[in-house]
């Protein structure tokens, strides 16, 4: 029998990723590493949502509830990087400020 | 105790991502994160989840991130590595979200509430394993979420590939 968690344990867990996440997003300038900030993002999320549905009196309410937003972050990380790739190919960058900066 | 070694590899490998250079061992390091948050589930008794984990995200999005890095980088001149921008701002900004976030939680004592006590994890430790149960209330309470998530999954599918494809002249 595995010894029961903390809570608070894992929500503190769940928001030093969800900080590194933040940190990543506005500090990087690569497009790429912005989309991994904001997985990492969702990934904190997810956390929460498990950690609750332990203590859900109808069962596993959030772990299906995480297993939608595991299938959208699925969705839009595709869809993001096919913008990605075509801007790169638009502005052959895809360093975010010089993306703005050109404006062709 | 297994949570804290993986809460602490998942918080060490993801600070590496941010304060790495080179997007390559960036990505790589956000593999590792990804795959101590599936152990983290199994010990949360999610065991669905994290395998559902390890497929979309450390064999999916993680390998589309990898082919986006080289696809939109030149390997031999310096676009391998990311630079960094509004870095004072984005400290102060990610620190006031950690000491609100933890602030929060500390004064919220989510341990005293009653529902907490309610259902504890006897329950779920009780069975062998979730996927049953899973599938039963997907088939059952989550329809309509499950429905629409596959025509969201086709419509992204169809987007993403009229996107990347060269433009052609009709």
């Amino acid at each position: 029998m595995l010894t029961q968690i903390p809570l608070e344990h894992i929500l503190l867990l769940s928001a030093v990723l969800f900080t590194i996440g933040v940190l990543a997003v506005i500090t990087k300038r690569h497009a790429v590493v912005v989309l991994m900030g904001i997985e990492l993002i969702f990934n904190a999320a997810n956390l929460n949502l498990v950690a609750f549905s332990r203590h859900d009196p109808q069962l596993l309410q959030g772990q299906l509830f995480s297993l939608f937003v595991v299938l959208v972050a699925a969705a839009e990380a595709a869809v993001a990087l096919a913008i990605v790739l075509k801007v790169y190919q638009h502005f052959k960058t895809a360093n975010l400020n010089e993306i703005v900066s050109k404006e062709v | 105790m297994l949570f804290y070694i993986f809460a602490a590899v998942a918080i060490v490998s993801g600070a590496y991502m941010v304060l790495t250079r080179n997007l390559l061992y960036a990505g790589f390091s956000l593999l590792l994160t990804l795959l101590s948050i599936a152990a983290i589930y199994v010990l949360l008794f999610a065991d669905f989840v994290a395998v559902t984990q390890l497929m979309v995200y450390v064999g999916g999005v993680l390998v589309l991130i990898l082919f986006g890095i080289m696809l939109s980088s030149r390997v031999h001149d310096k676009s391998v590595m990311s630079e960094n921008t509004n870095v004072g701002w984005g400290v102060t900004i990610s620190m006031l979200t950690l000491i609100g976030l933890s602030y929060t939680i500390w004064q919220a004592g989510f341990s005293s509430l009653p529902w907490i006590h309610q259902a504890d994890t006897s329950v779920l430790a009780g069975q062998k394993s979730t996927v049953q149960l899973i599938g039963i209330k997907l088939m059952t309470d989550f329809v309509l979420p499950f429905e629409i998530a596959s025509l969201l999954l086709l419509i992204a599918l169809m987007g993403a590939a009229y996107i990347a494809t060269e433009k052609q002249k009709v």
